[in-house]
């Protein structure tokens, strides 16, 4: 064997050990530690009323969480590659903030926000409406670690397009909503799919901030997440794992969609 | 512009306000309270270990997927963004069940910072390997080959050609890990244990702060992380156009 064919047979043993023992490995054991009682017993641990409740829950979540920011991140990533307005670097830096705070960081601006302390809660108080602890404040949460996707993933897309299209369409006297529905989202359609699924996959998975907001009751404000940390704190770990199980599975569906979509959307 | 304001300004504006409640005394008592002072060194200390792992395994694995081929190569890259998906309390609690005290490798990082570093290269491990791979890929091999030719080693052909050219990759992959490892907390709340002074990250510091309403120690130090990252991403805005530069 020349020493070149051993250099890079080293290097890919290396590269593929590391991969296995931080990520494949640790997840292999949580989903074989899940089924090592049967699939029965595991299916009876994500079904008890708490696991079921969250997941609902978090489904719940991401009904709200995903259309808006969807509808906002269209928006936005039109305001920002079609329209010059003043502000306008300065609202699209803004717009990357979610990436760069850390998820308790956003809970605790929500709690200072609309807390019963905080700037809005004595108004919110007065008119029963109680946001932090309860499902409006992890909406908030949720709405807020997943807002830049869409955003990010369409401005690329608007940019690449152009604009001959849909000036081809005004001209020919199509108002500005016809032109949007039949020119210009049918061709960001794809980078839209791709934010929405790393979007989902985001409002899904997050744990941190909706952790500050939620006050951690069974049943009424845990989510998938948080009940994974419940079991886990309780000693229950067939629970953690399997509900564990369903957020992995739920990730690689994810992962699966997405490279999907790279491919379905590359020749366009 | 309303909605962001309404969700993410708003709310980051209160986390300042109320951070210099007590005045910038105040706001440095709190920041330098022992306990907020160590969690903030071992969140540095760690994250800039983690980084360092990353730059170099990143690179290594970029470098495996673009120029090696292997049967399950398709599938190994899929993989590569797991972290990415998986959310973070199912990562912390994955490496708990390999690494954890029923390890049954005989291996328990639990409640020590070891762990702690670990939870941090699994959800960080994507970021310099993404970033690095696209360079890696449009780099010209002509160079390369000349150098071979010349009588250049292997190492000597990275580390004078290939290195420069994918060098902003990596810093960038570098600095958008640091970004997320400083502010890390669903996959490191149930390996550190919480144990201040020895385990205890910032954020998990700050939600024991909001957990006992210790409001004002809890701004204080998120805004010392807000404006750690938000230093950073306008480092990588500005590796982004070195980037560039270089390209041309």
């Amino acid at each position: 064997m020349s020493s070149r064919s051993r250099s890079t047979l080293a290097l890919r043993s290396t590269a593929l050990g590391y991969l296995a023992l931080i990520l494949v490995a640790p997840v292999g054991l949580v989903f074989y530690r899940t089924f090592e009682h049967g699939f029965a017993a595991a299916w009876h641990s994500v079904t008890t009323p708490a696991a079921q409740h969250a997941f609902w829950l978090t489904v719940e979540l991401v009904a709200i969480a995903v259309p808006l920011n969807t509808i906002f991140g269209v928006a936005a990533a039109l305001a920002i590659v079609r329209h010059r307005f003043p502000g306008r670097a300065l609202f699209s830096s803004l717009l990357d903030l979610p990436f760069a705070v850390s998820p308790v960081v956003v809970g605790l601006a929500l709690v200072l926000v609309y807390g019963r302390k905080g700037w809005f809660g004595g108004w919110l108080a007065d008119h029963g409406i109680q946001v932090i602890f309860s499902v409006p404040g992890m909406v908030l949460a949720t709405i807020f670690v997943s807002l830049p996707f869409v955003v990010r993933e369409v401005i690329p897309v608007l940019r690449e397009i152009g604009t001959e299209q849909e000036e081809a369409a005004t001209t020919l006297g199509a108002s500005l909503l016809v032109t949007f529905r039949r020119i210009t989202l049918p061709a960001i359609r794809w980078g839209v799919a791709y934010g929405v699924v790393l979007t989902t996959a985001r409002a899904l998975g997050e744990f941190g901030a909706v952790s500050v907001v939620s006050g951690h009751v069974a049943g009424q404000t845990e989510t998938l997440t948080l009940h994974v940390q419940d079991r886990f704190e309780a000693f229950d770990l067939a629970g953690a794992y399997a509900a564990s199980v369903v957020l992995a599975i739920l990730a690689i569906s994810t992962l699966a969609s997405m490279s999907l979509l790279k491919r379905r959307g590359a020749p366009a | 512009m309303a909605y962001l304001s309404v969700i993410v300004l708003l709310p980051l504006a209160a986390v300042a306000v109320r951070s210099v409640d007590g005045g910038l005394g105040g706001f440095w008592r709190a920041v330098s309270s022992p306990e907020a002072q160590s969690a903030l060194e071992l969140t540095v200390v760690l994250s800039l270990i983690v980084v360092a792992i990353n730059a170099v395994t990143g690179t290594l694995i970029a470098w495996v997927l673009v120029r090696d081929s292997f049967r399950g190569k398709g599938v190994v890259n899929a993989i590569i963004d797991l972290p990415f998906a998986l959310p973070t309390i199912v990562a912390g609690l994955t490496l708990l069940a390999l690494y954890g005290p029923r390890s049954p490798v005989g291996v328990d990082v639990s409640y020590a910072r070891v762990g702690v570093g670990m939870a941090l290269l699994f959800v960080t491990l994507p970021f310099v390997v993404r970033a690095v791979q696209p360079v890696l890929m449009e780099l010209d091999r002509d160079m390369e080959d000349a150098a071979v030719s010349l009588g250049a080693s292997g190492w000597q052909v990275f580390t004078r050609i290939v290195l420069p050219g994918i060098l902003p990759a990596i810093l960038s992959g570098v600095a958008l890990a640091f970004a997320r490892a400083i502010g890390e907390f669903g996959s490191v709340v149930l390996i550190s244990g919480n144990l201040p002074f020895k385990t205890e990250v910032a954020s998990v510091f700050i939600f024991g702060q909001i957990e006992s309403d210790n409001i004002p120690a809890a701004a204080a130090v998120s805004i010392v992380l807000l404006a750690a990252s938000l230093l950073l991403l306008a480092a990588i805005a500005g590796l982004s156009r070195w980037g560039r530069r270089h390209e041309l």
